[in-house]
C-alpha cells in the first residue's frame, strides 16, 4: 500500500509500485491537466512537483520531475502537486500562470502545465531566483509552438517578483503571494504526521522479500526501456532510502557516494563543487533539471548505456563501485570492469550496487568533461569523454581518458591513457595519441551521428581536453 | 485583447481528446502495423492475440463495409493494409480492449506473413523507375534555355533538404460513439473536421449526415492533422461501428512518429544565370519531393513548391519543374509552408552558389533581384502592394547590415576556434488554398436572449489563436465586450463542408465570414431599434455595448435591445458564407491568380560555430515582418517567433534518419531533437512593417501561420557563412539540417578521411 498527499488530499493505493505517477494521476485520480507528450522524459509535458519533508522534519524540499517516468512507489511519504493543486479560485491566476498569460508564453497549451509546474517549483526553490535559475527550471520543458522568447520574458518577470521572497518562511510568503494554496502551509505537519503512521505500520509488518526483486531507482532509463514490464514486477525501490544516499569524503581522501544519489545531488553538493569547479557547466550539458532531480548515479552505471554521461565522468575518476548480494555480501569492483559488453554487465543478477568510491582529484591536477550532442541540452550524447592528467613541466605524468559513444560500452582508453604518460604536452603528442586512440575505438553509424563523424569528433573532444588544460603550450591552429 | 485560451490553458483545464471523461464501456483501440517498407501480404494469424486478457475484436480491412479508401487527392491509401503493404508503420489491423494496456500488450501477439518487395526511399530514385504520384507539374514564364547565352554566369548545383516531424506535442487520436441510427460521432484532434467526416462515412458506406465530427482544439498540428488525422478518426469510428461501443485511439509517441508522414524531403538540382549587373536572368530547377507511400497531399505541396521557387525575386525567365516520387516511407504531408519552404531554400542556394563563385555578399544579389510593384510571379500573378523592397531596406535601416557584417568580420578576425556567420532572408508567400475552390468559409452566429453569443465557425483552434481572432472580429463587429462571446467547438452539424484549417488562410476566411455573420445581424438589430426606439437608421450604431444614435446615446444598450428584438420576433441567427474574390488558377496552364495576398518580410541570422566542436548557438535573428495592420500583435508576434524557431529546427538539428529498409532511426524525443529553450536565438526582435495591410486580409491583419517559418532557412546559411569563416573558399554541399555532425565534418574535410585507420575501419 502506498501512502502520500496528491495535492490537499491523501492518497492510499495498491496501485504497483514501478506504475507511472502519470497514470495514477490522470487515469486513476481524473486530474487531467497533466499531459503525456512522450512518456520518455523528453518533453515535461508532465511534470509536477514531488515535495518531500526535510530531514529537520520543518521544511519540504519541492523537486520538479517528470510523472512519465516517476515510479508511483517513489511518491510513497511525500507530497505530489499537480497544477489542480496549485489553482487559486476559479478565475484567477497565479502569478507564474499570470506572467505566461501576459508574455503570451502559451499557444496551443499542450506543454503549458508543464511550464507552470517547473516555474512553480523554480518559485518554491530554496535557492536564489535568477534569470540563470529561472530558465534552468523549464530546460526539460519542450514547446513546439516554440512560445520560448515569450516564456522567457514570463519568467524574467518571475524573477523579478522572486526577487522580494524571504529566506525563510518562504512557503507563508508564496501563499500570500498567490504562488500555492493556503493548504501547503500545512504539509509538513501532514507529512510528518504521515511517517510517523508509515513507521508504525512497518515496524508492524516487517517482511523483507526473499529473492531480489527489480531494482529501481528514479526510472528514468527502466521506464523509458521496459515500463510494462516495471509495472508488472515486484519492484525494489531505493531512492529513498536513506542509506544509499550522501556525498562524503573519507579519512583518505576517497570520495563515497551513495548509489542513490541523483545528477542533482551531485551538483549541490559542496564538496563536488570544491573538487570539480566547472562541475555546474559539465551537469547542465546531462538531461534536464526533472531528469537529474531523478536519474541516480548507479543507475546511469547499470543502465550500462555506452554513452552514459556519469559513467564516463566517473571513469576518468577511476571510480570503483561497491557490489552488494541480498545476503550482504561484498565487494569492490573498479567501474571500468563492470562492462562485458553491450548493455551486459560482469555484476551478478543479485548484487546491487549500493557505493561508488573515487580518489579526489589533487588541486593541480586537470579534469574535464566534454560532450557534444545534436542539440547542446537534453539530448544523449554523439561522443563524450572525460579526461584526469597529471602533469609537470609540460610532461604527462599520468592520465586517464574515458569516452562514450564509440564502442559498444563505456570506454575507459587504456592505451590512449597509457600512450600520454610521459610525453611532452605538445601538438605532435596529440596528433600521436590520436592516432592510437583511435585504434581502441570502433564507433558505429546511428541515429547519433556516423562511424566517421564520431572518430573525428572524439579527436577534437580529446583535443578540447588538452587546450582547456594546457592553453600556453597548444594551439588550435597547431593541432587541426 | 490577449489570447482568450491560455487562461484556460496554464490551469489545465482546457480539454484535449484525451481529457474527455471516458463513457462507460469504452474499448481502447491499438495499430497493428506492417512491420516491412513494402511486400505482398499473404496472411494474418489473431489466434495468439485474440487469446490475450481484454482483447474484445481485431478488425481488418475485412470488416470495412464502405469503401476501403481514405485518400484525399488520388484514391491511392486504404484504412487498413490490404494485399499489400507499402511503408513501416502502415496500419494493418486494429486491436480492440477493455483498457489500453491489453490492446499494446496484444500486438505482440499478432503474426503478420509478409513477402518482402524491393524498398525505395530515395525518391530520385523512384522517379528513374517512374513511380510518380501524379504526372510532372512545370511553371514556365519567358524562356530560359534561351537565355543562358545572355548570361554573364552561369552555375549549376545541387541541394537537398531534409524532412520534418510535426511534432505536435499531443499525438494524433479519436473518440468516437456510436450513435442512434447507426452513426458515428467522433471527437477528433484534426485540423480537417470535414476531411475526418468525408472519409469515414465513405468507409463505413453511410451518409456524411450519419457522421458527426467535433473538435475542441489541438495540442499542435502544424499540418500534421491536416489530412493525416483521418485514418485515426476513421479507425476509431470503424470500431465503434462495428462494434456498438465507444473506442478510443490514442497513439503513443513513438507509433504517432512510425506511422504519420512528415514534411516532404527534397532533393533538387538548380541552374542560374545571372547578368553582369548581378540580375538574376534565368533559373531553371528541378525538383525531386519524395512524396512517400501514397499521394496524400503531396501533390497540393508540390504545387506550392512551384509556386514559391522563386521565393521573393523577380526572375523573367524561369522553368520550374518538379515530380512527385512514390518511396516507401509513410506519406508525407503537410507541414507549416507547405512546400514553399523546400522550394525557397534551392532559390536561396542558387543564389550562394553565384555568390560564393563571383566573390559577392549573397545580399547583393538578393537585394539586386527583388520583386517590385507589378512583377509578375511565374504564375502570372502580378506583386500588387509590394513590400519586398520596404522590408529589405527598412531591416536594412533598423539593423545595418553593412554593420552587422563589420562586426562579424572583426569578431572572425579576433578569434580562431569561434567563428561568426551573417545571413539575410527575404520571404514572399502567397496566401490562399492554391485550390481556389476551397477559399470558402462559413458562420454561425447565435445572439442569446442575455445578450451573449456564440460562433460556429470551421476554424480549428490549434494555439495559432484563431478562436481569440473570431471572438475579436464578432466582439468589434457587434460594438459588445468579447467577454460575452464564446467561440464555439469546430462541429461539421453546425458548419459543414468545411475546408482545413490550413494554407494560413483560417483567420482570414473565417473571420470574414463571422464579419459578415456579425455585420447582417447588428444590421438587423439596428433596424429594429428605429422602429422600437423611433431612431434614425443613419448615424445608428453599437458602440461598448450602448446603443448610440449620431454618437448621442439612446435609451437602449447591448442587453435591452437583443431582449426586445426577440419579443418582437426578429431572428438572432445569422449564417454567413465567404468566399475570397477575384481568385482563378488554371492547373492546365499553371497560370492564374492564386492568391488573394502576397506576405513579405526580412531576417536577419547571426550564428557562432564552435570550429573546435562543431556545435552552434544563434545569437540573433532580427525580423521585419509585414504583418498589414496586426489586429492582435501578441498573438501574431508568438506566430512570428515560433514560425523562425521551427524553420530553424528544421535546418538545423532536426534530422530524420530512415535506413534502406524504411525504418525510421530517429523514432522517439531522444534521438530526433527539435528546439529546446536553449537552442533559440538569443536575440529575436520582430519590427511591425508599417504598411496599410490588405482588404483581402481580415481587418487589413495578414495571415500570419506560414511565412515565419521560412526566415528559419537564414539559419543554414548563417552557419554556412561560418564554416566559410574558418575555412575560407570550403565549398559546402548545400544539404540541410546543417547538423553539429555536417558542421564538423566542412570544418575538417581533410581530417575526415585521415582519422579512420584502414585496419579499423575494415572492422568496424
Amino acid at each position: 500500500m502506498l501512502h502520500f498527499y496528491l495535492n490537499n488530499q491523501r492518497i492510499r493505493t495498491d496501485q504497483p509500485a514501478g506504475s507511472t505517477l502519470l497514470d495514477f494521476v490522470r487515469y486513476n485520480q481524473h486530474l487531467t491537466g497533466t499531459k503525456i507528450g512522450c512518456r520518455e522524459g523528453d518533453c515535461g509535458a508532465c511534470t509536477v512537483l514531488v515535495g518531500e519533508l526535510q530531514p529537520d522534519g520543518q521544511g519540504i524540499r519541492y523537486q520538479s520531475m517528470t510523472s512519465c517516468l516517476t515510479p508511483l512507489g517513489n511518491a510513497h511519504g511525500k507530497h505530489i502537486v499537480t497544477v489542480e493543486g496549485i489553482n487559486a479560485a476559479a478565475g484567477t491566476l497565479t502569478p507564474v500562470q499570470q506572467a505566461i498569460v501576459q508574455e503570451g508564453g502559451s499557444q496551443c497549451g499542450f506543454c503549458t502545465v508543464g511550464f507552470v509546474m517547473s516555474l512553480t517549483g523554480h518559485a518554491l526553490s530554496h535557492k536564489p531566483a535568477t534569470s540563470e535559475s529561472g530558465l534552468a527550471a523549464i530546460d526539460g520543458n519542450i514547446c513546439r509552438c516554440t512560445g520560448y522568447k515569450s516564456l522567457e520574458r514570463a519568467t524574467a518577470l518571475l524573477t523579478d517578483q522572486l526577487a522580494a521572497r524571504p529566506a525563510e518562511n518562504v512557503v507563508s510568503w508564496l501563499s500570500e503571494q498567490q504562488f500555492v494554496p493556503a493548504y501547503f502551509k500545512d504539509i509538513p505537519t501532514r507529512l510528518q504526521a504521515l511517517q510517523t503512521e508509515l513507521q508504525a505500520e512497518n515496524e508492524a509488518n516487517n517482511q523483507k522479500p526473499e529473492a531480489r526483486n527489480q531494482i529501481l531507482g528514479g526510472g528514468t532509463d527502466l521506464l523509458v526501456q521496459r515500463p510494462e514490464h516495471i509495472r508488472a514486477v515486484p519492484v525494489q525501490l531505493v531512492y529513498d532510502q536513506a542509506h544509499l544516499r550522501g556525498i562524503r569524503q573519507e579519512a583518505d581522501g576517497r570520495v563515497v557516494l551513495g548509489a542513490a544519489a541523483t545528477a542533482e545531488n551531485l551538483r549541490d553538493s559542496p564538496l563536488m563543487q570544491q573538487l570539480f569547479p566547472r562541475l555546474p557547466d559539465y551537469l547542465k550539458l546531462v538531461s534536464s533539471t526533472p531528469i537529474r532531480n531523478m536519474g541516480t548515479v548507479a543507475g546511469n552505471f547499470v543502465n550500462a548505456s555506452p554513452i552514459g554521461d556519469l559513467t564516463i565522468f566517473f571513469l576518468a575518476l577511476d571510480a570503483s563501485i561497491t557490489l552488494e548480494t541480498a545476503a550482504k555480501q561484498r565487494r569492490e569492483l573498479p567501474l571500468r570492469e563492470l562492462y562485458r559488453g553491450y548493455k551486459t554487465l560482469t555484476k551478478e543478477a543479485d548484487e546491487q550496487l549500493v557505493e561508488i568510491t573515487f580518489p579526489a582529484p589533487a588541486s593541480t591536477d586537470f579534469f574535464n568533461f566534454e560532450k557534444v550532442s545534436k542539440r547542446t541540452h537534453l539530448d544523449i550524447a554523439s561522443v563524450n569523454s572525460a579526461a584526469w592528467v597529471r602533469a609537470e613541466n609540460g610532461f604527462v605524468q599520468e592520465a586517464r581518458l574515458s569516452a562514450g559513444g564509440v564502442g559498444p560500452i563505456p570506454l575507459f582508453l587504456t592505451n590512449t591513457s597509457a600512450f600520454l604518460a610521459g610525453k611532452e604536452i605538445s601538438a605532435e603528442t596529440l596528433a600521436a595519441a590520436n592516432a592510437v586512440m583511435q585504434t581502441e575505438i570502433s564507433p558505429i553509424s546511428d541515429a547519433r551521428g556516423t562511424a566517421e563523424y564520431k572518430r573525428l569528433l572524439l579527436r577534437q573532444l580529446l583535443f578540447a581536453h588538452f587546450l582547456r588544460f594546457f592553453p600556453e603550450r597548444i594551439a588550435l591552429r597547431e593541432l587541426v | 485583447m490577449n489570447h482568450l485560451d491560455p487562461v484556460r490553458h496554464v490551469r489545465g483545464e482546457s480539454q484535449y481528446v484525451d481529457d474527455i471523461p471516458t463513457q462507460r464501456g469504452t474499448l481502447h483501440a491499438a495499430v497493428f502495423e506492417s512491420p516491412v517498407a513494402h511486400g505482398r501480404l499473404l496472411s494474418l494469424d489473431f489466434e495468439a492475440a485474440l487469446a490475450q486478457p481484454g482483447v474484445v475484436r481485431i478488425l481488418t480491412a475485412q470488416d470495412i463495409p464502405g469503401e476501403n479508401q481514405i485518400g484525399g487527392i488520388v484514391p491511392d491509401e486504404p484504412l487498413l493494409a490490404e494485399e499489400h503493404v507499402h511503408f513501416r508503420g502502415q496500419p494493418v489491423a486494429l486491436v480492440l480492449a477493455e483498457t489500453e494496456h491489453q490492446a499494446l500488450a496484444a500486438l505482440a501477439f499478432i503474426k503478420a506473413e509478409i513477402e518482402p518487395l524491393p524498398i525505395i526511399t530515395d525518391p530520385r530514385v523512384a522517379a528513374a523507375q517512374g513511380e510518380l504520384i501524379v504526372p510532372p507539374r512545370t511553371f514556365r514564364m519567358g524562356d530560359s534555355a534561351a537565355t543562358w547565352s545572355q548570361c554573364a554566369h552561369v552555375f549549376e548545383g545541387v541541394a537537398e533538404s531534409g524532412g520534418q516531424e510535426h511534432l505536435y506535442i499531443e499525438t494524433q487520436g479519436a473518440y468516437a460513439y456510436p450513435t442512434e441510427m447507426g452513426g458515428v460521432r467522433i471527437i477528433s484532434s484534426t485540423q480537417g473536421p470535414t476531411a475526418v467526416q468525408r472519409h469515414t462515412a465513405h468507409v463505413l458506406g453511410i451518409g456524411m449526415h450519419q457522421i458527426e465530427v467535433d473538435v475542441t482544439r489541438l495540442g499542435g498540428g502544424f499540418g500534421g492533422k491536416e489530412d493525416q488525422a483521418t485514418t485515426w478518426g476513421a479507425l476509431a469510428a470503424l470500431g465503434a461501428y462495428v462494434v456498438r461501443r465507444p473506442v478510443k485511439l490514442v497513439l503513443d509517441r513513438m507509433a504517432d512518429m512510425r506511422m504519420t508522414g512528415k514534411r516532404h524531403p527534397y532533393s533538387s538540382d538548380f541552374r542560374i544565370g545571372l547578368a553582369a549587373d548581378l540580375r538574376i536572368l534565368a533559373y531553371e530547377v528541378t525538383f525531386y519531393q519524395n512524396a512517400g507511400a501514397a499521394a496524400d497531399l503531396s501533390p497540393a505541396v508540390l504545387e506550392r513548391t512551384l509556386f514559391h521557387a522563386t521565393n521573393t525575386y523577380f526572375i523573367p525567365n524561369v522553368t520550374a519543374t518538379a515530380y512527385s516520387c512514390r518511396t516507401n516511407l509513410p506519406p508525407n504531408t503537410a507541414f507549416r509552408g507547405f512546400g514553399g519552404p523546400q522550394g525557397m531554400f534551392v532559390m536561396e542556394s542558387a543564389i550562394v552558389k553565384a555568390a560564393e563563385a563571383l566573390g559577392v555578399p549573397a545580399s547583393a544579389i538578393q537585394r539586386r533581384n527583388l520583386l517590385r510593384e507589378g512583377d509578375l510571379f511565374s504564375y502570372r500573378q502580378p506583386a500588387e502592394m509590394c513590400n519586398a523592397e520596404l522590408s529589405w531596406d527598412t531591416a536594412d535601416k533598423i539593423y545595418d547590415l553593412e554593420k552587422s557584417r563589420a562586426e562579424v568580420a572583426a569578431f572572425n578576425a579576433g578569434n580562431e576556434q569561434f567563428k561568426k556567420g551573417l545571413s539575410v532572408m527575404p520571404i514572399c508567400f502567397g496566401i490562399s488554398f492554391t485550390k481556389t475552390p476551397m477559399n470558402q468559409a462559413r458562420a454561425l452566429v447565435h445572439i442569446y436572449t442575455d445578450g451573449t453569443v456564440g460562433v460556429s465557425t470551421g476554424a480549428v483552434e490549434m494555439g495559432q489563436g484563431v478562436n481569440t481572432k473570431i471572438a475579436q472580429v464578432a466582439a468589434q463587429t457587434l460594438g459588445i465586450s468579447p467577454n460575452r462571446i464564446k467561440v464555439e467547438s469546430t462541429n461539421t452539424t453546425r458548419v459543414a463542408n468545411t475546408s482545413p484549417s490550413a494554407a494560413s488562410a483560417t483567420a482570414d476566411l473565417n473571420g470574414k465570414a463571422t464579419q459578415l455573420a456579425c455585420a447582417a445581424l447588428r444590421e438587423r438589430l439596428l433596424r429594429h431599434a428605429c422602429t422600437e426606439y423611433t431612431l434614425n437608421y443613419e448615424g445608428l450604431e453599437i458602440h461598448n455595448e450602448q446603443v448610440l444614435a449620431a454618437g448621442v446615446a439612446a435609451d437602449t444598450n447591448w442587453e435591452k435591445l437583443v431582449s426586445s428584438a426577440y419579443w418582437k420576433r426578429v431572428s438572432l441567427t445569422e449564417n454567413a458564407h465567404y468566399a475570397t474574390p477575384d481568385l482563378h488558377f488554371d492547373p492546365t496552364t499553371n497560370q492564374g491568380y492564386p492568391f488573394a495576398y502576397h506576405v513579405y518580410g526580412t531576417a536577419y541570422t547571426t550564428v557562432t560555430v564552435d570550429c573546435l566542436r562543431g556545435t552552434y548557438t544563434f545569437d540573433a535573428v532580427q525580423i521585419v515582418h509585414d504583418f498589414g495592420e496586426s489586429m492582435n500583435p501578441a498573438i501574431d508576434q508568438g506566430q512570428i517567433e515560433g514560425g523562425a524557431v521551427q524553420g530553424i529546427g528544421w535546418m538545423t538539428l532536426e534530422e530524420l534518419i530512415f535506413n534502406e529498409e524504411g525504418r525510421l532511426l530517429t523514432n522517439s524525443l531522444n534521438s530526433y531533437k527539435i528546439p529546446d529553450l536553449y537552442s533559440v536565438p538569443q536575440h529575436m526582435p520582430v519590427h511591425f512593417l508599417d504598411t496599410p495591410g490588405h482588404p483581402r486580409a481580415i481587418l487589413r491583419s495578414k495571415a500570419v501561420g506560414e511565412p515565419p517559418l521560412m526566415y528559419g532557412i537564414g539559419a543554414y546559411f548563417a552557419v554556412r557563412d561560418a564554416i566559410r569563416a574558418f575555412r575560407p573558399g570550403h565549398l559546402a554541399d548545400f544539404s540541410a539540417p546543417i547538423t553539429p555532425e555536417k558542421v564538423l565534418l566542412n570544418l575538417y574535410p581533410a581530417a575526415v578521411a585521415a582519422a579512420v585507420p584502414v585496419a579499423v575501419s575494415a572492422e568496424a
